[in-house]
């Protein structure tokens, strides 16, 4: 590192850590005193670092972050447009970073089951032995200071063969009213052998006054045969801006799905690193995003493809207006073991004006020689025939340009299998979309 | 009903429609024949609205008023319905949700109440009947995957929902076997009355044994050059267009 590619405004961070007193036993503190050095020598990332070539963090951290304290005051009424629709799934509600444990809903659990607040399950021996083990902090200078302020988040445990049948909601509210907010959330999902679980996380902002910033990290061990999806709902207002980092490692025979879904925040910045450590391993990896103004999404993924006979299948797709702008970089690595490899990629996107800009790197690494890998990459306007077919049939412009628009996001969505997360996004995504008119 | 006066079109610098005029009163079917080149689907893309060709000078009206002031979709409402020769696929449309929203928009335009989901899917079901249409073509995206049969069914189909005065269809005959030819003309001879009109663009004869037309014309250079009843279609499949040629090359 040098300075052409390190921001060392790293001071209010540094003051944060020293106040700080986290949960944990003297293993986890010994940790988060490593993750604040790593942190101290690494500095925030500038444009300068081919990783940030496009996205500037440096405006974001001239603002000055609260971390939460006082009393929790978020009321039912205020998450309900939040909840999944349909039946009742079990819902794990952060308010500013932290576990409110009234307005979240976690049925008693049996088979050894355990879907709880991170913060007091830290020295649970599945806990010390994932914990900040994966995402490294060592050279990802976000993760290090997420892992610096470890607490609160959700920790789930599916023991060998348990098929969790309810489907979990991870939370997040964010409350920039009364004043700018930092949180860290940080999540461990653990699933052992033969399992089964479906995860929805959220993020939200209530207000739109003053800045947030949300650094969140999370750990999802995928078991052998295994089975997990684990989705990610960005919605938050124009004042917050969100750095995520998710690390997965995937166990012989798994099967592991993600969508990730942005439609809010200021400026968007996702890590998505999939490990496929053994064989037989499959993932889906799908991504929207519905930009306008001067919104900045980001999606930098990862797929390591260490072991032979994995199947990765990747699909972004972004939708970008105004003067936003997006990036998207796939990168696929497969490994001169990783035989027998099938890889796929693809990123569409669709520019509704010429202010609008999308940067897209598709970058495959193949050190095998019998493999199926394919990337592509499309940006365009829209379908000039399609809207002239639909206008041909007495349906208004804006209404055509709305139905093309929103049949290509429903293709992402479709591939989401928790119901009441799909019925909830549909008129979010609709409701953006109509606004969306030259 | 529909007034086409001296209409002289271009698409991109190449002039295609040179002084064609047309008139098509309620009830009557036109046929319009010519060979490549000579103007048809340029006269229908004109009609729907389609923004590349741009019209030079003439005159089109529709019921007294100037359809060429008119976007597509208004036209849609005034009742000028296009069947595509190559209809468009678009994913993720479904066709019946599509359907809904125009006939809808066509209603509303036309002072009349939106249908209900019940009372749409009721008419869909009778209409679907008149070209053998099975549910689950509905249910798909609009045309994806769809066979050139089926998409032109479907074009019918959409024509019989929403009950045009004036339909124009561009070669719909094209890339048909028999039997789904037959199922299309039935399907628009169901259509047929004394308000609605057609105009039939088409290359081949075959078409109009079973669509009879009222009059046949031959469009040549961007002009119709010749006009009669619906015996000179089997005039022009019996002797090809040379003939017409040399006419117009004698004059």
């Amino acid at each position: 590192m040098n300075s052409l590619t390190q921001n060392k405004d790293t001071a209010n961070f540094l003051d944060a850590f020293k106040d700080f007193n986290g949960p944990g036993n003297g293993t986890l503190s010994g940790i988060r005193r490593d993750a604040i050095d790593s942190f101290s020598a690494l500095g925030f990332p500038t444009t300068g670092n081919e990783e940030w070539k496009y996205t500037n963090v440096a405006p974001i951290l001239k603002n000055t972050f609260h971390s939460a304290s006082g009393t929790l005051t978020l009321s039912s009424d205020e998450i309900r447009p939040f909840c999944l629709t349909g039946k009742e799934s079990i819902r794990l509600v952060f308010e500013n970073g932290r576990f409110n444990q009234e307005l979240s809903s976690i049925p008693e659990q049996s088979k050894g089951i355990i879907i709880a607040n991170l913060a007091l399950h830290c020295d649970h021996p599945i806990a010390k032995e994932h914990l900040a083990k994966h995402a490294s902090y060592k050279q990802a200078s976000f993760v290090a200071l997420n892992t610096a302020f470890v607490n609160e988040g959700a920790f789930i445990y599916i023991p060998d063969n348990v098929v969790l049948e309810q489907e979990v909601h991870l939370m997040y509210v964010h409350d920039t009213r009364k004043t700018s907010v930092v949180v860290y959330p940080r999540n461990l999902i653990v699933t052992g052998k033969h399992s089964k679980v479906r995860i929805a996380e959220s993020s939200h902002s209530l207000g739109e006054v003053h800045q947030g910033l949300i650094n969140s990290v999370t750990e999802i061990i995928v078991g052998e045969n295994a089975s997990v999806e684990f989705d990610k709902v960005q919605n938050e207002n124009a004042t917050s801006n969100h750095i995520s980092h998710t690390e997965v490692l995937q166990a012989r025979n798994s099967v592991f799905s993600i969508c990730t879904v942005t439609l809010g925040g200021n400026m968007v910045r996702n890590n998505l690193h999939i490990q496929l450590l053994d064989e037989n391993c499959e993932t889906h990896l799908n991504g929207l995003y519905i930009t306008q103004k001067n919104q900045l999404v980001d999606n930098h993924t990862l797929v390591d493809h260490a072991r032979p006979n994995c199947v990765s299948n990747e699909l972004y797709k972004g939708i970008l207006d105004d003067q936003s702008q997006g990036v998207f970089n796939g990168k696929v690595f497969v490994r001169q073991d990783a035989q027998k490899t099938n890889a796929y990629q693809s990123n569409k996107n669709i520019l509704l004006s010429d202010d609008a800009s999308i940067n897209t790197k598709p970058q495959l690494e193949i050190f095998a020689d019998d493999v199926k890998c394919s990337h592509g990459a499309t940006t365009g306007k829209l379908d000039e025939e399609a809207l002239f077919y639909l206008r041909s049939r007495g349906i208004g412009e804006k209404e055509a340009k709305a139905f093309l628009n929103i049949a290509f996001a429903a293709d992402v969505i479709n591939k989401i299998n928790i119901a009441g997360l799909r019925d909830r996004l549909m008129p979010l995504i609709e409701a953006k979309l109509n606004k969306t008119e030259n | 009903m529909l007034h086409i006066k001296n209409l002289v079109a271009k698409i991109d610098s190449k002039q295609i429609l040179n002084g064609l005029s047309l008139d098509v009163k309620p009830g009557e079917v036109h046929a319009i024949m010519g060979p490549n080149g000579s103007g048809k689907s340029t006269l229908a893309s004109v009609l729907a609205g389609r923004e590349e060709y741009e019209v030079i000078s003439g005159e089109v009206s529709f019921l007294g008023e100037d359809l060429l002031e008119m976007s597509p979709e208004e036209r849609a409402r005034k009742g000028v319905f296009l069947a595509f020769q190559y209809p468009v696929e678009i994913p993720g449309v479904s066709n019946a949700n599509f359907l809904k929203t125009a006939l809808n928009e066509v209603r509303k335009a036309n002072g009349k109440a939106p249908l209900d989901s019940k009372d749409f899917l009721l008419l869909m079901k009778e209409r679907m009947k008149l070209v053998e249409m099975d549910k689950s073509m509905t249910q798909r995206s609009v045309n994806e995957g769809f066979s050139g049969g089926e998409k032109k069914r479907n074009e019918v189909f959409q024509m019989a929902m929403l009950e045009p005065l004036l339909s124009v269809m561009d070669e719909t005959d094209s890339g048909l076997d028999i039997d789904a030819l037959r199922i299309v003309a039935n399907g628009v001879n169901a259509l047929r009355n004394k308000e609605r009109s057609f105009i039939v663009i088409t290359h081949y004869q075959r078409l109009l044994e079973y669509i009879v037309p009222d009059f046949v014309h031959v469009l040549y250079n961007g002009r119709i050059v010749k006009s009669g009843p619906k015996e000179l279609a089997l005039e022009l499949e019996a002797k090809g267009y040379d003939w017409i040629k040399e006419e117009m090359q004698a004059v």
